[in-house]
């Protein structure tokens, strides 16, 4: 059998139209990228993990030019790019700089919808830590509420070593 | 400073939610071969390519060699470059530099994305730092959502302010017929979409579509000679930020105050609002086209909500914004900042029909990536000193 394609572009429709398509499904091929990474957490990195996961410690640095307090904590500065080597023990509660409540459902999440995360800003520290929010009503939540941290029992050194934020009831 | 160069040639696909009639490369080609059409050129007057697309969004990569059947690169000088959501800017940059060097007289630059190819919001995950942030803050919403809550916070805008930004670009969308989505909608149906992440609804937030757009750049004499209608480009500028989300002020876009005050520094342009005709901007979801007209300089900090319901970024106001729909309308993301260069650069040639301003002098640009970087090109009817 031969197929005679004709392909012009039809501008009214805007696609190309090929008479013998009319008739038949469009084809597609199924195919799954599964890719595993082994990522470096670097220098500076782990041993702010190894803080999270042995003492329940959220360490930053500071810059010994500009004087930013980073948490997470970096080797190089961000802004003025100097060598950080100056270590800040931050506290593990902070002020909420920003949220939002997550509605659509997508299994990359790491919780079910409907959930909320923000933008944490660690006493002591002059950036933000992203991170959950958590044992909070998801209708209270507002900009400027106290939290704290509540880390897990079984801690990995991992970001998730703190479960999540929760509101702190400060006396 | 370059040497002068125009846009001569405009094309882009119609953007659909899902084009599984056509490949990869047959979706470039129809893009390119409409830009050809347009300008009265032949491939063979094509002097080199730039191309790009998302990394990991459609899992093949080398379009820079792949895609030769539809760039029709063949035996020419191809560029990739991919730069998350600011690819197509990037790819107009490039494309332009290239043409500005005095290298090359003819620089044809393609931006697409097949969205539906593959899952979106796994592919923009990848761009989180796997480490710190991609359990606790990757993919697109979330980010924006939590921007326009600070910046609620900060200056008394609301919800209603974002939504009613989406209902211009929604609007105007209708008006284009490349647009994916062209449906009108009224503030109404956009307070009552579903809220994806406080404070963004569906209306608020741009689709993923199939797509594809070329632009032809040529040097000064060349693009004499292909046009009357030129959009010359006067300049383009870049500014980076991020290292982690919580470093930034989320109350501004910094990259983009930065990159549009070094532009509008090298375009000579002192009163943005009076002095551009037209703007095409990339804003990913209504709450950045509120927000982030004070980073563009059009207003004061904290003005931008008594902006936008004012009307003065309507099709009938002072500065239109996004005759064409924007990305609220049409994302097929490596495609969606070159568009809105296309989009200005038509509006300059007076030939974007239902959609088109009148007497356009001077239009910008925007790209966006997230998070954060921006992209800006100023475009004039007349040829820059
Ligand atoms: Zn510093």
């Amino acid at each position: 059998m031969t197929i005679y394609i004709k392909n012009e572009i039809d501008l009214k429709r805007g696609y190309k139209t090929m008479d013998w398509k009319e008739d038949v499904k469009e084809m597609v091929y199924q195919g799954r990228i599964k890719v595993p990474y082994t990522w470096s957490v670097g220098e500076v990195g782990s041993r702010f993990f190894i803080e999270l996961r042995d003492k329940k410690k959220i360490w930053g640095d500071k810059c010994p030019r500009c004087g930013t307090v980073f948490v997470p904590p970096r080797k190089v500065c961000s802004k003025c790019y100097s060598n950080i080597g100056e270590w800040v023990e931050v506290g593990t509660k902070g002020t909420l700089l920003t949220f939002t409540v997550v509605r659509y459902k997508n299994n990359l999440q790491s919780r079910d919808a409907p959930f909320a995360y923000g933008i944490i800003k660690l006493d002591g520290a002059d950036t933000g830590l992203l991170h959950l929010l958590g044992e909070v009503d998801l209708e209270q939540i507002n900009i400027g509420m106290r939290v704290e941290a509540v880390f897990g029992e079984d801690r990995k050194g991992e970001i998730l070593d703190i479960k999540y934020f929760r509101p702190l009831k400060e006396a | 400073m370059g040497n002068r160069v125009g846009i001569v040639g405009v094309g882009q696909t119609h953007h659909r939610s899902k084009r599984s009639d056509v490949n990869g490369q047959e979706i470039i080609n129809e893009a390119v071969s409409r830009a050809l059409a347009g300008a009265e050129l032949t491939i063979e007057e094509i002097d080199a390519v730039v191309i790009g697309n998302m990394d990991h969004f459609e899992g093949i990569n080398y379009v820079d060699m792949w895609s030769v059947d539809g760039s029709g690169g063949y035996m020419k000088p191809i560029m990739k470059v991919t730069t998350g959501g600011t690819t197509g800017s990037t790819v107009a940059a490039a494309g332009y530099y290239q043409a500005a060097s005095g290298l090359f007289d003819t620089v044809l630059a393609i931006g697409w994305e097949k969205n539906s190819e593959s899952d979106t919001s796994a592919a923009i995950a990848t761009c989180a730092n796997p480490i710190l942030e991609r359990e606790t803050f990757a993919g697109a919403i979330g980010p924006l959502a939590a921007e326009y809550s600070m910046y609620m916070k900060k200056y008394g805008a609301t919800e209603d302010d974002a939504h009613l930004a989406a209902v211009r670009d929604h609007n105007n969308g209708a008006n284009n017929p490349y647009a994916h989505l062209r449906k009108r909608v009224t503030l109404d149906d956009v307070r009552n979409s579903p809220m994806l992440a406080y404070p963004i609804r569906l209306l608020d937030m741009c689709p993923r579509s199939d797509g594809a757009c070329a632009v032809i750049y040529a040097s000064e004499n060349k693009a004499r000679k292909i046009t009357d209608t030129p959009a010359w480009v006067v300049t383009t500028t870049t500014r980076h930020d991020y290292t982690h989300f919580g470093d930034a002020d989320w109350t501004i876009m910094q990259t983009l105050e930065e990159a549009s005050k070094a532009a509008y520094k090298k375009a000579g342009i002192k009163d943005p609002l009076h002095e551009f005709d037209v703007m095409e901007l990339y804003l990913p979801a209504s709450s950045c086209a509120v927000k982030w007209m004070e980073s563009l300089g059009v207003c004061e900090r904290g003005e931008a909500p008594e902006l936008i319901r004012e009307g003065v970024t309507d099709m009938d106001g002072e500065l239109p914004v996004n005759p064409s729909g924007g990305v609220i309308c049409t994302n097929p993301i490596g495609a969606t900042a070159l568009i809105r260069v296309a989009e200005a650069a038509l509006q300059i040639m007076g030939k974007a029909d239902k959609r088109q301003v009148p007497d356009v002098e001077k239009a910008l640009a925007t790209g966006f990536g997230g998070c954060s970087w921006s992209d800006v090109m100023v475009l004039s009817s007349s040829k820059p000193r």
